[in-house]
């Protein structure tokens, strides 16, 4: 509580003669509360207003990256348990799981569009400096391979299975690219790590799913082993990093593709009933994954302004950031 | 054709917005909302989908002696900002339709009836330019009026400009006639006038230049913008590498593990 005094009442008997003389007060360097004023400035950007744009992209994309990646390992584990005279009922889930996320590979991509009906655009033309372009043959061609795979005979489905097994090395790796080679900080910071991030996540839902459809080889446990701890080493290396707001979600898909399902198959590895809860939570884990990673690059587009030093915006979000030396020398 | 350029001299704008107005009726943009910001005069804030000259108002701390400013009122400088057009442009390399070309003019062009509305053009733009329409489903951005440019008309920015900020012409002229005015102003004590075009950054400049005062970050430009094809060695190495140890992985895990 503030107590008037003669001073404080002579200083508002002041202002009111003022504003009824002058029309207005100038009163230069008051500062209430919350100022100053939002300024356009080295350090604060144009009002901390964002540069960049985030990303369009609805939940299609996220789950087209987890469905289709998981489609394009399964269809490389198909090809390799069919070289190695596998189980003919692993070769046959493969093939079938390749083909089935094929085909709910490209409707997913076609409802993102802005203009589905205009979706064979995306094959007027082939820009190998577009991931986007690229990834769309690729995705075409691994539909049709792989659908072809399922439906003829079994010599030509084999050259079908190994086509399509060859488009799939592309499936499960190309989002990386397509992520990493963008202007969204988040994104292009991790543009190494990306391809592979996403390539050990797309193996481990293959043989997790090929597990849960009732085969045992030893071979699939092994590799979902093998995705898990590659997932471990870059979880550890993403919270080196740091990923920013998106950081939860990120770390929440990367406990669940990595140090779970790993500690679960290397110390329960024996029973079948492990080794399926890991691959369930596996499958989680690389679902959470995709999502965590477009919502980061939302995130990462909103906060990033052109005052933002990059790196550091991304560790600790725009609040708490280093000053950045101005760069015209003669102010 | 002549190659043309734009150059926005932010020291001859005075925040009328002549430029936006003539924009959204040259083009028939539609509106973007009724926005009130708060932020000094600027309610239309950002370039997107539906605004593709946006007018920024710099409103800074007082730099006594600089421009002749009172060090009781804040500096207050417009910008009028519109795609940059670059040379080596992020959404024309991403576009997978084919549907962003570059002009016979030089400048960078989204065709409406090819662009299938993938949104990648919006990811890999440095400046947050290029947006997709909600309603429409389509990217859209300044066109660098090549409607008008076909019919040897300047674009309807530059004509409506009332003060001469926004020039329009030969780039090469555009580029004489920005080092000329900055020489021009260094001379009247504006030392801290510079121009705009990420000449020096991957970008490799710009068709739509800016003449600004001090530091560009205050104008929301970006220091160094990069465009994202610079990072494309790098993520298809990685991909390789990740495609070559699943094959690989997968193949030693059934010859290992064999039948089993």
């Amino acid at each position: 509580m503030k107590v008037p005094t003669t001073e404080s009442e002579a200083q508002l008997d002041q202002l009111r003669r003022e504003a009824e003389l002058n029309g207005r007060v100038d009163r230069p360097g008051i500062r209430p509360p919350g100022s100053p004023f939002p300024q356009a400035t080295s350090e604060n950007g144009y009002y901390g207003l964002p540069l960049l744009k985030p990303p369009v992209w609805t939940w299609e994309i996220p789950t087209y990256f987890f469905v289709g990646g998981a489609g394009g390992a399964a269809a490389v584990i198909g090809m390799m348990a069919r070289m190695s005279g596998a189980d003919p009922k692993l070769v046959r889930d493969a093939r079938w799981a390749a083909a089935v996320a094929a085909n709910v590979s490209t409707p997913l991509l076609i409802a993102d569009l802005g203009r589905p009906e205009r979706f064979l655009n995306m094959l007027r033309i082939f820009k190998p400096q577009s991931p986007m372009s690229v990834g769309a043959w690729i995705v075409a061609a691994f539909g049709g391979t792989s659908t072809a795979a399922i439906i003829f005979p079994r010599r030509v489905a084999d050259l079908f299975a190994f086509t399509s097994a060859a488009l799939g090395l592309g499936m499960a790796t190309y989002t990386g690219v397509l992520l990493g080679a963008t202007a969204i900080p988040i994104w292009s910071l991790h543009v190494r790590l990306l391809p592979i991030h996403f390539g050990a996540s797309a193996l481990a839902s293959a043989a997790s799913t090929l597990e849960l459809m009732g085969n045992d080889q030893r071979a699939l446990n092994a590799l979902a082993l093998g995705a898990a701890a590659v997932e471990t080493f870059i979880g550890i290396d993403i919270e080196r990093k740091g990923v920013g707001p998106s950081g939860p979600l990120i770390r929440l898909g990367g406990v669940l593709s990595g140090p779970v399902p790993l500690a679960l198959r290397l110390i329960g590895g024996r029973s079948s009933r492990i080794r399926r809860a890991a691959a369930l939570i596996s499958l989680a884990g690389s679902l959470i994954t995709r999502f965590a990673w477009v919502e980061a690059g939302k995130a990462s587009a909103k906060s990033y302004t052109a005052a933002t030093d990059r790196v550091d915006d991304i560790r600790s979000g725009s609040e708490n950031r280093k000053p950045i030396p101005p760069v015209s020398s003669d102010r | 054709m002549a190659i043309t350029g734009f150059l926005t001299d932010s020291t001859l704008c005075i925040g009328c917005k002549a430029c936006e107005v003539a924009c959204k009726e040259w083009n028939d943009v539609p509106s973007d909302g009724f926005v009130f910001s708060g932020l000094s005069y600027d309610n239309t804030v950002a370039l997107g989908h539906s605004t593709w000259r946006h007018v920024k108002f710099v409103e800074r701390e007082p730099r006594v002696g600089h421009g002749g400013n009172s060090g009781e009122q804040v500096t207050w400088e417009f910008s009028s900002d519109l795609c940059k057009h670059c040379e080596n442009a992020g959404c024309l390399e991403a576009c997978p339709t084919g549907s962003i070309v570059r002009t016979e003019f030089g400048g960078v062009y989204v065709q409406p009836d090819v662009c299938n509305g993938c949104g990648y053009c919006v990811v890999a733009c440095p400046f947050g330019v290029v947006d997709r329409r909600p309603d429409d489903g389509r990217a859209f951005k300044c066109t660098f009026c090549y409607d008008r440019q076909k019919f040897g008309e300047q674009p309807a920015c530059a004509k409506a400009c009332p003060t001469g900020s926004i020039l329009f012409g030969d780039l090469e002229a555009m580029q004489q006639a920005a080092d000329a005015r900055i020489a021009k102003l260094h001379g009247q004590g504006m030392s801290d006038a510079k121009l705009y075009d990420a000449r020096d950054t991957s970008v490799g400049g710009t068709h739509a230049m800016f003449i600004i005062r001090g530091d560009e970050r205050a104008y929301n430009l970006p220091v160094n913008p990069e465009v994202p094809t610079v990072h494309l060695r790098a993520g298809w190495t990685s991909a390789a590498i990740a495609a070559g140890a699943i094959a690989l992985g997968s193949f030693l895990a059934f010859a290992i593990g064999g039948r089993r």
